[in-house]
């Protein structure tokens, strides 16, 4: 089984309606026990990081990822999910749950892109990514694979062996982040069509290693 | 780099489109959800939905459209048309909707766009915009007027000040659709974007006028529009959303071109 972690951030229905069309077996669920019970832990998330690392420790959940990642269970985070397990967020200045060293930061303003446009915030839209290494839950995923995005802040890691992938909106940052059975995509699989559903299902066959 | 957007847009009835889309083997098809699978399947990279249900009653067939909607395409969708209240926002975004617009219900109640933001996050609520060009006032200084009730009711709210103020109140994207060009197939109105798109940070969709495949590259280009919306030129099948991507892409727009 595989625990959908809930902690009142946002609506994730969505990643168990694509979860379950690919035949898995998931449950939404805010309860320590089921999580630490499920085979693997998909961590979404949508919100303010602040709030988001508060309701997670008042549900207990903080502790319970920290165990399961230490004990190498698969866990996928996905948006605030991928932000949330670093140390920081420049979100209303957040500690996090420092699954790995680094900080969400906030899209610098006044950017723009080879065409001269500004750069919008949100980062909203389909972006592609530019692989820096292999990754299990990245098989099959090309450059010409775009993904769903939908974010104003972005994770960025002390060290360049954490960060598996990028995308670029005005500028270049981390779009998928990894550290052995932990890996973390900061766009949304669940609504990025066909290439979205093969990330997801790479996930649900992961061993972690 | 992000890609610009092709949204097909689905008027809704009573749980059927209003205008069915007409395939090769001439079976009509006005199921929504097959309809959204369809569009899906083609490479649209998002689909609007338009509840233009008269009755408060027959409107929860709505809910049950979404839910099947999102139990068969994998890409983001909004749905509009009558959402009143949080509640109305709530129900459609569990039944499986990405996004809410709000139109009407925002001009006479602002707060439905904070409370929605703060309630379910910016990203959710879009800003459905129905604009028709006036002559310059003091009132109106951008020419460009908010009206009401499908442009009969004019609201003495200047567009370009209305999106602004949305923008600080939360929205997170608007969907401009230009009353003077809706259902002309002569291109959408290009000032009226640009002037949106470059006088707001969030993201903006052209919506109405689109006749052939040269609109959309204008409104995406000169008119500086993040996504389009295009309804009659790909549903009455002249052209595909391929066909409107493939061209786009020869002519170095960035569109999604893998699906």
């Amino acid at each position: 089984m595989i625990a959908i972690v809930d902690y009142k951030a946002g609506n994730l229905t969505s990643v168990e309606r694509a979860v379950r069309y690919l035949g898995y077996d998931c449950r939404i669920t805010g309860i320590p026990v089921d999580v630490s019970l499920a085979d693997r832990i998909i961590f979404p998330g949508v919100g303010a990081a602040g709030k988001a690392v508060k309701d997670l420790k008042e549900l207990g959940l903080d502790q319970v990822l920290k165990e399961q990642f230490e004990q190498g269970k698969p866990i996928l985070g996905i948006c605030l999910g991928a932000q949330i397990i670093l140390e920081r967020s420049e979100e209303d200045e957040a500690f996090c749950l420092g699954l790995i060293p680094g900080v969400a930061k906030r899209f610098p303003p006044d950017l723009s892109n080879p065409a001269l446009e500004k750069i919008k915030i949100p980062h909203m839209g389909w972006n592609s990514l530019h692989i820096l290494q292999p990754h299990p839950v990245l098989r099959d995923t090309g450059t010409e694979d775009e993904f769903y995005f939908v974010h104003s802040y972005y994770p960025s890691p002390a060290g360049p062996e954490h960060i598996i992938a990028t995308s670029r909106h005005g500028i270049e940052f981390p779009a998928v982040l990894g550290s052995s059975n932990l890996v973390a995509v900061q766009f949304h699989p669940e609504k990025s069509g066909r290439p979205g559903l093969k990330l997801l299902d790479n996930f649900c066959r992961w061993d972690g290693r | 780099m992000l890609s610009k957007r092709i949204i097909p847009c689905l008027d809704v009835r009573d749980g059927k489109t209003t205008k069915g889309i007409r395939f090769q083997n001439n079976i009509e098809i006005g199921d929504p959800v097959e309809m959204a699978r369809y569009y899906y399947e083609q490479g649209a990279d998002e689909l609007v939905f338009y509840d233009i249900t008269a009755s408060n009653e027959r409107r929860k067939i709505m809910i049950d459209v979404v839910r099947g909607v999102a139990e068969n395409i994998f890409i983001p969708f909004s749905v509009g048309g009558g959402i009143r209240s949080l509640e109305d926002i709530r129900a459609v975004l569990l039944a499986g909707a990405e996004k809410v617009s709000v139109n009407s219900a925002a001009i006479r109640n602002p707060s439905i766009i904070s409370d929605g933001a703060k309630a379910f996050g910016s990203q959710c609520i879009v800003l459905g915009m129905d604009v028709k060009s006036v002559p310059l006032s003091a009132r109106i200084p951008s020419g460009y007027e908010m009206v009401i009730d499908g442009g009969r009711v004019f609201t003495g709210l200047d567009a370009l000040d209305w999106a602004k103020e949305a923008e600080r109140l939360g929205a997170g994207e608007i969907c401009l659709n230009s009353i003077d060009a809706d259902g002309t197939q002569k291109g959408y109105e290009l000032n009226l974007t640009a002037l949106i798109s470059e006088n707001v940070g969030i993201p903006v969709i052209a919506s109405g006028g689109a006749g052939n495949i040269e609109h959309i590259y204008d409104v995406l280009t000169k008119g500086k529009a993040d996504a389009a919306l295009v309804a009659s030129i790909v549903h009455y099948g002249s052209v595909s959303i391929k066909d409107i991507k493939s061209n786009l892409q020869d002519r170095h727009v960035k569109v999604r071109s893998r699906w």
